[in-house]
């Protein structure tokens, strides 16, 4: 049944990075190489601060004065030093780039793949703007994060570990006392990460949520227009910005405050390794040198501290996309492949059989009910209905758009569940009622799917369906751009183009779902004929708005209320005086 | 809170940053802090004290370990509260240093999401004021990521700048104390800010055109992730998810490739910037070396200095990280400056309008050129309207008929001043269109599109749709909304939805199908009674059974008013007084529907096609 996309996973933190890495493997490729190198880069930071104690201990210091080779030789190892690991510390970045791009580029692709094999987008139609956001600005978010804090978190837990032994190794007692005051930090993480966890996470909500409403003024420009809804439509845009502003804010200071916390506990720790070291030294535990290099320890490990808990704050606003991410990776489909699929069967229009078939939309009530109806291979059938009759709903049953909550379909005595998709959708081929074109030319938009018909195909296509006086009044033949969603061209013409995308498609059975009522008159005849040409030698189900068509049925089926009330040609039921009789008698009393 | 209103003020400077890049920098800088002065001062006030407290930190340490802890150690008396002291006034700088990064960090913050969301603002009110023609040139993609990622890299350099500029009054200090202890090593400790800027320009260079790229692959995944998801239903019938996919991967691996050139650039610059002040310390310690040894200074001088380099390093980082930000955010800004700089809007006069009763329409020798592309790609004009005049007498009916691309929509959307004509005139009421006010406009005219546009809204907002509403909230009563759903037949879906008025419907809404759409549309254009109605196809998705009931049911809902309807239908166009039969963007002829039958031969053969069609297949079976 047709599943929810969830704002965000319910993933702990840790448990959004595994999944995030497992989902990307791409990132964890060469990880061991990247972590020797981050070893080394490590050790750059250090070289200065030991290189600068080092001179004026024993090279300026020293007990015989100044001691130049000394000084040259140590800054020489020094410098030497220094451009080795900030090679180390280039490389280890382009390799974590590399790997974190790459990664990031799989997981985009795959959340991409996956909200096209859910059925959300055909059933709930409106929800495009939020989730584009989710395979662009939620990835991206990652991706900032991990082009600097990556590596920042690897340098600074590897720093932090080094000082530590460092430290150890000149006062164990100074140590823990250092570790102590860091304690709180370790106590008040976990729910202040849970705090900017949700303020990130709110964040991006509202992200979403400003993207829905700016495409808004975007997309509904001209209704804006008309209506003069211009100040209201900012009203909304400038609610939607503001509130975005004040939850990053929010977020904002939470994390400030939680790596002030980090400076705070470094003043901490470095007053308290002063007294308690005097105090040692007075007992004789230490001696005057031995606490001095300490106190340079301290500092060389209170500022990865400050780092890290920096990254991990950060960390927490890219988790927030992450989960975003993850949740539609996550929605289970609810439209899959068979575990064995079966055979087809021969090509050529086929037979459809519809057996006790009931629908209902989760959460409500029954749209079908009792639907038994046996399409002869090679019938065109017609279904009429009023809006809302379920006929619209019965034509995305018949190509597994969904699935029924009751009931099989079957092609050629086969359960369309138990078709590979592959070929369902090479036997079953929709036509819907928007006939939606790509930013492109007419040729692209009519080979689309078949990418191998060349321009040559498509004009022969067109002029197959009886198409070429049309094709002749286009400025650039099957060259001509047909804008943005199709926009260039009429809505009969778009349906047009669909028709003859169709038509290449070579599909046995075809369900075409009727839109437009009213289109100019030339263009409904040129829409009649190729659709005579794409019907003919296939089965055909059309979801008819059109009079012309329910007349040129072999079969005529009325649905009403979700049941079929009516099912004979259209000489016999235009006579019988029941619903159809009615529907056609006002077809005639406008047409004519 | 009401937002100021829409109209740009005439004189308004360019968005765009003008000069070199240098100057464009400075610019870029300049405007973002004038356009929150209070915020970032109190940020840059804090970086300031929080570099002060820096340099306090290792001058208390140096000063404590001096007089405390080393005659403690040698066994002189040291009182034990002076030691409890020296501990205490360490946490106390690092309290003082915490609360200035908390302020830092959080005013910073909030003035570079002012900032963002300043550009936001200004992009989002060019969405709603420039013109339909500017709209159809734009993929909505493409706007969509001006606003959100292009906005968001313009306003990400103000991120670290307070920083960089509070910690300048450490670099000066810094500075001064250097050269102070020593010229020749001062100089040396001096030479790394004008290397780092060196070192900035030679980045800049590289680093430009990489961010250019990348900002244009985010756009273009936008753009494909857009499209096809508003393509889903044409996916799912051709099965074609792996092409889809394919294209995606292709924009998706071009970002990924963008992203990991600009990280090649920052992976070889960064560590230029830290490797700067460290050789120079080496340089310092070097030749400080060699000075001691000649004894033209002390001990005292080469630590000073050393140290004070040690300290310089962290803020001469800082300004890395702007230098290294401003790229990405000239960029962004240079994107979003094309929406804000883009003019063409259609200016509206003060003249009002009668209030009631149908209006007068005239159109005067009407004549619209838009630039086009002929067959060789070569670029020209098209006229899609030539020469058009007619008038519509108040509380008459006009059908427009003509074959796809005759004009039609083009005339209709000069008819509801969408666009103005290139030549001739457009009048309401005998007033010219262009110096009608906007409001009297609006309050006199509804427009049904073909395509219809449904707002995140309640059903209740979405009819009474218009800028003295709320959000759910209404200028009509209840009775009212009802009485134009009842009229456009969409009474009965939105009774049967769960909240019925109260319904959300739209992006994240209830989904409702085409024709619910469009009698929604009806009804938002009905219940203002609008003086003039145009209706552009705009019951192409509704069954022709409930087209006939809410055409019939129109005059009972908004009495006198004259409609200009562009028809297909024969029973369609018998309702209205006159016809009009467009051609190539050219009259051919006006009349009664039996007047044009008699004498228009192509109106004849144009009207009875659908007849003929039909006719043809009969014969052919």
């Amino acid at each position: 049944m047709s599943a929810q996309i969830e704002q965000s996973s319910t993933l702990g933190v840790l448990g959004t990075v595994r999944e995030g890495l497992r989902l990307s493997p791409a990132m964890r490729r060469g990880l061991g190489l990247t972590f020797v190198l981050a070893l080394f880069a490590t050790v750059g930071r250090l070289i200065v601060p030991f290189a600068v104690q080092r001179t004026t201990d024993a090279g300026i210091g020293g007990p015989g004065g100044v001691d130049t080779d000394l000084v040259l030789t140590l800054c020489l190892a020094a410098a030497g030093g220094l451009l080795v690991t900030s090679a180390c510390t280039t490389w280890v970045n382009v390799r974590l780039f590399k790997a974190a791009e790459a990664g990031l580029a799989q997981l985009r692709i795959r959340a991409f793949r996956h909200v096209h094999d859910l059925s959300v987008l055909t059933q709930n139609t409106e929800r495009r703007g939020s989730l584009v956001s989710r395979v662009t600005s939620d990835v991206d978010t990652i991706s900032m994060f991990v082009q600097w804090g990556g590596l920042m978190l690897l340098l600074s837990v590897l720093q932090i570990l080094g000082a530590t032994v460092a430290m150890a190794l000149y006062s164990w007692q100074l140590t823990i006392i250092v570790w102590l005051a860091f304690v709180p930090m370790a106590l008040l993480a976990p729910r202040a990460q849970r705090a900017l966890n949700t303020a990130y996470g709110i964040v991006r909500v509202r992200v979403g949520s400003m993207l829905a409403v700016i495409s808004e003024s975007v997309v509904g420009a001209q209704t804006i227009r008309v209506y003069g809804a211009g100040l209201r439509t900012q009203h909304r845009i400038d609610t939607a910005i503001s509130d975005h502003r004040n939850a990053a804010v929010k977020a904002q200071t939470f994390a400030s405050v939680a790596f002030s916390s980090g400076v705070l506990l470094s003043g901490l720790a470095l007053g308290a390794v002063v007294v308690a070291g005097t105090m040692l030294g007075i007992a004789g535990e230490i001696t005057v040198g031995a606490l001095v290099a300490f106190l340079f320890l301290v500092q060389i490990f209170t500022g990865p501290v400050q780092s890290a808990t920096e990254v991990l704050n950060e960390l927490q606003n890219a988790v927030a996309g992450w989960r975003r991410v993850i949740s539609i990776v996550h929605t289970p489909l609810d439209v899959d492949e068979p575990e064995r699929p079966q055979p087809p069967g021969p090509r050529g229009p086929a037979t459809l059989e519809l057996e006790g078939i009931e629908f209902a939309y989760p959460g409500g009530d029954l749209v079908l009910r009792d639907i038994n109806l046996t399409v002869p291979a090679g019938a065109r059938v017609a279904i009429v209905g009023e809006t809302g009759s379920g006929k619209t709903t019965l034509a995305k049953l018949l190509t597994r758009l969904m699935d029924p909550t009751r009931g099989r379909v079957r092609i050629n005595g086969v359960d369309l569940r138990d078709l590979s998709l592959s070929d369902l959708h090479a036997r079953v081929v929709i036509v819907p009622q928007e006939g939606f074109l790509f930013d492109g030319t007419i040729a692209t938009n009519v080979a689309y799917g078949r990418s191998g018909a060349s321009p040559a195909r498509v004009e022969e296509t067109l002029g197959e369906l009886g198409l070429s006086d049309w094709l002749a009044t286009m400025p650039r033949g099957v060259q001509t751009d047909v804008g943005q969603r199709g926009e260039s061209l009429s809505a009969g013409e778009r349906q047009l183009v669909a028709i003859a995308r169709a038509y290449l498609a070579d599909a046995d059975v075809l369900v075409l779902d009727e839109a437009t009522s009213a289109v100019d008159p030339a263009t409904e005849a040129r829409i009649n004929r190729a659709l005579d040409g794409l019907t003919s030698g296939r089965t055909s189900v059309a979801i008819a708005h059109r009079l012309s068509t329910a007349e040129a049925a072999d079969l005529v089926v009325v649905v009403d209320a979700g049941r079929i009330v009516e099912v004979g040609t259209h000489a016999e039921l235009a006579t019988g005086g029941g619903r159809y009789a009615q529907m056609h008698s006002s077809w005639v009393s406008q047409g004519e | 809170m009401r937002p100021s209103p829409l109209p740009a003020p005439p004189t308004e400077a360019a968005f765009a940053l003008p000069g070199g890049a240098v100057r464009r920098s400075l610019l870029l800088l300049g405007r973002g802090i004038r356009s929150e002065p209070r915020t970032f001062a109190i940020a840059i006030g804090a970086s300031a004290v929080y570099g002060v407290g820096l340099v306090a930190s290792g001058w208390a340490l140096g000063r404590i370990t001096d007089r405390v802890v080393v005659p403690a150690l040698e066994g002189g008396q040291v009182p034990s509260s002076h030691i409890w002291w020296a501990g205490v006034v360490l946490f106390a700088i690092g309290l003082v240093t915490a609360v200035a990064v908390a302020l830092r960090r959080v005013y910073a913050g909030m003035a570079a999401f002012d900032v963002q969301a300043g550009h936001r603002r200004r992009v989002t009110r060019q969405y709603l004021r420039l013109p339909m023609s500017w709209h159809r040139r734009h993929p909505a993609g493409q706007l969509l990521s001006n606003a959100n990622a292009d906005a968001e890299a313009a306003g990400g350099v103000f991120v670290p700048l307070p920083f960089a500029i509070g910690v300048l009054v450490m670099i000066v200090l810094a500075s001064v104390a250097m050269l102070w202890a020593d010229l020749v090593l001062g100089a040396i400790g001096v030479s790394v800010l004008p290397l780092v800027l060196a070192a900035n320009v030679v980045y800049r260079r590289y680093m430009s055109p990489a961010i250019t790229v990348v900002q244009h692959e985010r756009a273009a995944v936008s753009d494909v992730a857009h499209e096809s998801f508003e393509a889903a239903a044409v996916v799912k019938s051709l099965g074609t998810e792996q092409l889809e996919e394919d294209r995606f991967t292709t924009v998706t691996h071009r970002l990924r490739d963008a992203n990991i050139a600009v990280g090649r650039v920052r992976s070889v610059f960064d560590p230029v910037i830290d490797l700067l002040p460290a050789l120079a310390t080496l340089a310092v310690l070097l030749v400080g070396a060699h000075r001691i040894d000649s004894g033209v200074i002390g001990t005292g001088d080469v630590i000073t200095t050393a140290y004070l380099l040690t300290v310089m390093t962290f803020p001469v980082r800082a300004i890395g990280f702007v230098l290294g930000d401003i790229p990405r955010s000239l960029v962004g800004h240079d994107r979003i400056s094309r929406v804000i700089d883009a003019r063409g809007y259609l200016t509206d006069g003060t003249a009002g309008l009668p209030a009631h009763g149908g209006m007068r329409v005239e159109v005067e020798d009407v004549t619209l050129a838009v630039p086009s592309f002929d067959a060789q790609g070569e670029r020209t004009t098209a006229e899609l309207l030539r020469g058009v005049s007619f008038a519509v007498e108040p509380g008459q009916t006009l059908a427009v008929v003509g074959p796809t691309g005759a004009g039609k929509s083009t005339l209709v959307d000069v008819l509801a001043r969408m666009s103005d004509p290139t030549s001739g005139s457009m009048r309401y009421d005998g007033v010219d269109a262009r110096d009608v006010g906007a409001r009297s406009r609006t309050d006199a005219i509804a427009l049904v599109a073909q395509s219809t546009f449904v707002f995140e809204d309640t059903i209740r907002g979405n009819v009474a749709l218009g800028d003295d509403v709320e959000d759910g909230g209404s200028a009509f009563t209840d009775d009212e909304v009802w009485r134009a759903l009842r009229t456009a037949r969409a009474d009965g879906f939105v009774a049967a939805l769960p909240q019925g008025l109260d319904t959300v419907v739209g992006e994240r809404g209830a989904s409702i199908s085409g024709g619910q759409r469009q009698r929604l549309a009806i009804a938002r254009a009905l219940i203002r009674r609008p003086r003039l109605l145009i209706l552009d196809d705009a019951t192409s998705a509704v069954d022709p059974l409930v087209e006939q009931q809410i055409l019939a049911g129109l005059r009972e809902q908004v009495g006198d008013v004259t409609v200009i309807l562009v028809a297909y239908r024969t029973a369609t166009i018998a309702l209205a007084s006159s016809v009009l039969h467009l051609e190539r963007g050219l009259v051919v002829d006006q009349g009664t529907h039996p007047e044009l039958l008699a004498r228009d031969l192509g109106y004849r053969h144009l009207v009875t096609a659908y007849q003929r069609g039909r006719a043809e297949r009969e014969a052919g079976r």
